[in-house]
């Protein structure tokens, strides 16, 4: 295997690895909570380190995990004591242990390589260099076989729990009185956003590894209303990112992780754009072109509400139909020539009235 | 007394405590408003978003006089700003996510450009990556001028219309009833967020950004029942961490501005939730602990 | 001759509105004369608050007109208070009582000044109204439901307006507060004051109110209690369709 192509399928494991882990945490509301567990990363590194008196990949990797748990209750705990809101609780846990983190690393381990800046964007060009060796024996490398374990650990966890987490996210109430324990799945879930986030930093950084984790599931949630049609999105869109980033950035020569969150950004923008019912284009088009038909059912309800009153014939003159609906003169012809030609209402004298058409169409619109 | 004697005669001291007791004041009002309006983790996704914005200003003037810089992060935060409105008002998107998106996607494209003028390979380059973590050290008198200068006017701002920030703090709606227009003047303290992020930015850097917001506030409302208060202690708060941070990271080896600072803040917080006047955890305890004696003591 | 009739406190015409282009309220007629005291009643989702909400001019209108005492909302913002929902804004809020009745009134200040003594003695008088004089600096979130809901109606009285707008007053409140708030009401009806609640408890209606609006997205009736609130009107409201093609 080349090494572009081992960077490559590390980046697609990335993708579709974070995109799994978050499907269910935008479901429930807590994309910033993947942002706060990144960040514990470091201090639980340093953890690891000052604890193994070295560097020790497992234990490492077990620190960071702990940490981002630790920030999740943590966050939890303020949250419940009542004295901070969620958003404030979290943002006062995660600057507090990173600020640590760095504390600890320039002041005692000045000396020994824990690299800031590498814990942030990763370096997902050094994956091919950084093997597995068991026994003298080269596996190839160790982040494929770290982001490829996490995206069948993922796939497992979805599988088997996506019944409960469905249920559970959508009505807690309705889950826990049927025994599934919701508070259980949550924190399973968080377990898996955590080592998801640690498996994920070495190759693309912690903050990218949060947008993997983020934006695809976004993406997917304004293209389907659909949950399994929004799983299948987060993948597409994740490991397609992953790859297409990696690609540009090759060619730029610029960073791989930042590439890789443009190109999502990129995705994502244009769904907002684009989507096909939700995007704010389609929502602009639909927009105009329901108000005109909104207009003329407006003006059908109008004349049904007054139709066998007193003040029937006061109320259904154009020129009264204008003052009144707040209309302008050119509007309101336009819609009582649009409600003319489709049948609905009779013009004469410079009042409408209503047909036996229109009649039945203000009925299905008002009760709909 | 070695240190009072430093801060005022110390250049680098008097620069770094005076710039890190700017920015604790005007962080610590401000973000009283972000976090009364649930806007806490805005300040995180605004710092961040601000990121390219520095690198274009710096890549298309070379300049790395503070102002340049500081305008460029206040458009791309202002941008980001508006994006994360447009996307939680007009579609289904909740605000956290929205904070997401554009927190790690402006975050990646700054990393991207950082990469870009590295490969110039000018030795002028060198130091802007430092807005990652802040370069509160470094900060000379010109910077310090230019904070006090947009910090101080931001404080205008808010002292001129604090009825109004109140209010549309507290009930947006009412508000709206009488002629004060919600969207504007949340989009104006949300605006004045980015003020208060574009001076940080130099001191403390992107990631603990958000902890200068939200920790004084935190900690000031345990205090105080009132607005006014609330605003006052989270000023002082944040102007003592800074200061405290400042003089722990001169007069102590190896240890960061930016960090030093975040962590008095927190301790500040913690401090504060426990033992705060007004809500603190354990009078609550000692209180309900009182009452559970009183009705269980014999008449 | 005539005697002109005198201008109706809410003027409001044909009105109708849609979130999302989906109608939530159809097509509303509605006169509500001067110093009356008016229930709007409906079903859950009848698009009551929507209606008054639309009045004051927070959600837009599709199409229709509104006027206040014969002029846009707009231009006569200071003849009109509102107490909103209780559950819509965060009793947490580092305020006390006193604070939250002054700011009735910014709207009379207009931008930048501060409310000064004058002020603070009519937030007082107006707390005392109430009944919650004693409690003008309590932090908000140690009052009772009940006593929040008298805070809000004390700012809502010192905007001293001429007409009033209530989002449901009565909802989880004691019975010595919708005692004391039904007291409030009728006293300013007796002062020419115009008073709209949104209210949900149709036993009271005939005991607090003088006239009602029946409200199912589309106005089903409004007018003097005793000549519109009855049986048949409430079916409609409550119970059965209308259709256009019964007629």
């Amino acid at each position: 295997m080349s090494s572009a192509t081992q960077i490559a399928l590390v980046a697609l494991a990335a993708g579709i690895a974070c995109s799994l882990a978050g499907v269910f945490l935008i479901l429930r509301r807590m994309a910033m909570m993947a942002d706060a567990i990144s960040h514990a990363i470091l201090p639980g590194l340093v953890a690891g380190y000052v604890l193994s008196k070295g560097p020790n990949i497992l234990v490492g990797f077990i620190g960071a995990t702990a940490a981002g748990l630790l920030t999740v209750v943590t966050v939890e705990a303020l949250t419940k004591s009542r004295r901070v809101k969620q958003d404030a609780a979290i943002g006062l846990v995660f600057p507090a242990l990173f600020a640590l983190g760095v504390l600890v690393i320039s002041k005692y381990l000045a000396n020994v390589h824990i690299d800031t800046d590498a814990v942030l964007y990763g370096e997902i060009a050094f994956a091919p260099f950084d093997t597995l060796v068991i026994n003298g024996q080269d596996y190839g490398p160790q982040s494929l076989w770290v982001l490829g374990s996490l995206v069948v650990i993922n796939a497992v966890f979805l599988a088997t729990f996506y019944k409960e987490l469905k249920l559970s996210t959508f009505d807690a109430g309705l889950a826990a009185a049927l025994g599934f324990m919701p508070a259980l799945l949550h924190y399973l879930l968080m377990t898996v956003v955590a080592i998801t986030t640690v498996g994920a930093f070495s190759a693309v950084g912690a903050i990218l590894a949060v947008a993997l984790i983020i934006v695809p599931p976004v993406t997917a949630s304004l293209l389907s209303t659909r949950l399994p049609a929004q799983i299948a999105l987060s993948l597409v869109i994740g490991g397609v990112s992953a790859l297409v980033g990696y690609g540009a950035a090759s060619l730029w020569n610029v960073s791989i992780s930042g590439m890789i969150a443009v190109v999502l950004g990129v995705v994502f923008f244009t769904a907002l754009l684009a989507a096909p019912r939700n995007g704010l284009v389609a929502q602009a088009l639909r927009r105009r072109r329901q108000r005109s038909q909104f207009a003329t059912e407006v003006l059908l309800v109008h004349l049904a509400t007054h139709e066998a009153t007193p003040e029937q014939a006061a109320e259904s003159t154009l020129l009264h139909i204008e003052r009144e609906l707040g209309w302008s003169a050119e509007q309101s012809a336009r819609i009582s020539h649009n409600a003319t030609q489709q049948g609905w209402v009779t013009y004469a004298d410079g009042s409408l009235a209503l047909t036996g058409e229109g009649r039945r169409v203000a009925t299905l619109v008002a009760e709909r | 007394m070695n240190i009072l004697h430093d801060l005022l005669f110390d250049y680098t001291l008097r620069n770094v405590a005076l710039g890190s007791a700017f920015l604790g004041v005007v962080s610590g009002v401000l973000g009283c408003f972000a976090v009364l309006r649930r806007q806490g983790l805005m300040g995180d996704a605004l710092s961040h978003a601000a990121l390219p914005g520095v690198c274009l200003a710096y890549m298309l003037t070379g300049s790395k006089m503070p102002i340049t810089l500081m305008l460029g992060a206040a458009i791309a935060g202002w941008i980001g700003m508006l994006l994360i409105l447009t996307i939680i008002r007009r579609t289904r998107v909740d605000s956290g996510s929205a904070l997401g998106i554009v927190l790690t996607v402006f975050f990646g494209l700054g990393v991207v450009l950082l990469t870009v003028i590295q490969k110039r390979n000018d030795a002028n380059q060198a130091g802007l990556d430092k807005f990652l973590f802040g370069q509160a050290a470094a900060l000379v008198q010109e910077q310090i001028v230019t904070m006090g200068i947009i910090g101080g006017v931001a404080l205008l701002v808010v002292a001129f219309l604090f009825k109004e920030f109140k209010l549309v703090a507290f009930d947006p709606e009412f508000a709206g009833t009488i002629g004060f227009s919600p969207n504007r003047i949340g989009t104006a303290l949300t605006g004045l967020l980015v003020v208060a992020i574009v001076i940080g930015l130099n001191t403390v850097g992107v990631i603990l950004m958000s902890a200068m917001l939200i920790a004084p506030a935190a900690a000031a409302r345990q205090w105080t029942n009132s607005l006014a208060k609330m605003v006052g202690i989270a000023a002082l708060v944040g102007a003592g961490s800074g200061v405290t941070g400042a003089i722990l990271s001169v007069t102590q080896d190896g240890v960061p501005t930016g960090p030093a600072i975040v962590l008095c803040l927190s301790l500040c917080a913690v401090v504060s939730i426990l033992f705060g006047s007004a809500q603190g955890v354990v009078w609550d305890l000692v209180r309900r602990q009182r009452s559970r004696a009183a009705m269980e003591a014999p008449r | 001759m005539t005697q002109p009739e005198p201008t109706p406190a809410v003027f409001v015409r044909d009105l109708t509105v849609a979130y999302e282009e989906k109608p939530v309220l159809w097509d509303i007629d509605l006169d509500i004369p001067q110093a009356t005291l008016t229930a709007i009643v409906g079903p859950n989702g009848a698009g009551k608050s929507t209606l008054i909400k639309t009045i004051l001019g927070l959600v837009p209108a599709a199409a229709g007109t509104v006027r206040i005492f014969g002029e846009a909302y707009a231009l006569n913002r200071k003849s009109v208070g509102y107490v909103p929902q209780r559950g819509s804004v965060d009793w947490d809020f580092p305020t006390d009582a006193l604070d939250v009745v002054m700011m009735g009134l910014y709207g009379k200040l207009g931008w930048v000044r501060r409310p000064g003594k004058a002020e603070r003695q009519t937030a007082l008088n107006c707390l005392d109204q109430v009944g919650m004089a004693d409690f003008a600096k309590r932090q908000i979130s140690q009052l009772s439901g009940g006593q929040q809901q008298r805070v809000f109606l004390a700012r809502a009285l010192a905007q001293d307006a001429r007409l009033y707008f209530m989002d449901e007053p009565f909802a989880g409140v004691d019975a010595t507060t919708e005692v004391a708030i039904v007291n409030i009401l009728k006293s300013l009806r007796d002062a020419g004051k115009t008073v709209v609640v949104v209210h949900h408890d149709l036993d009271s209606v005939p005991t607090y109110f003088e006239r009602v609006v029946l409200l199912n997205v589309r106005l089903i009736t409004s007018g003097p209690v005793g000549e519109v609130f009855t049986a048949e009107n409430l079916q409609r409201a409550y119970g059965g369709r209308i259709a256009f093609l019964d007629r």
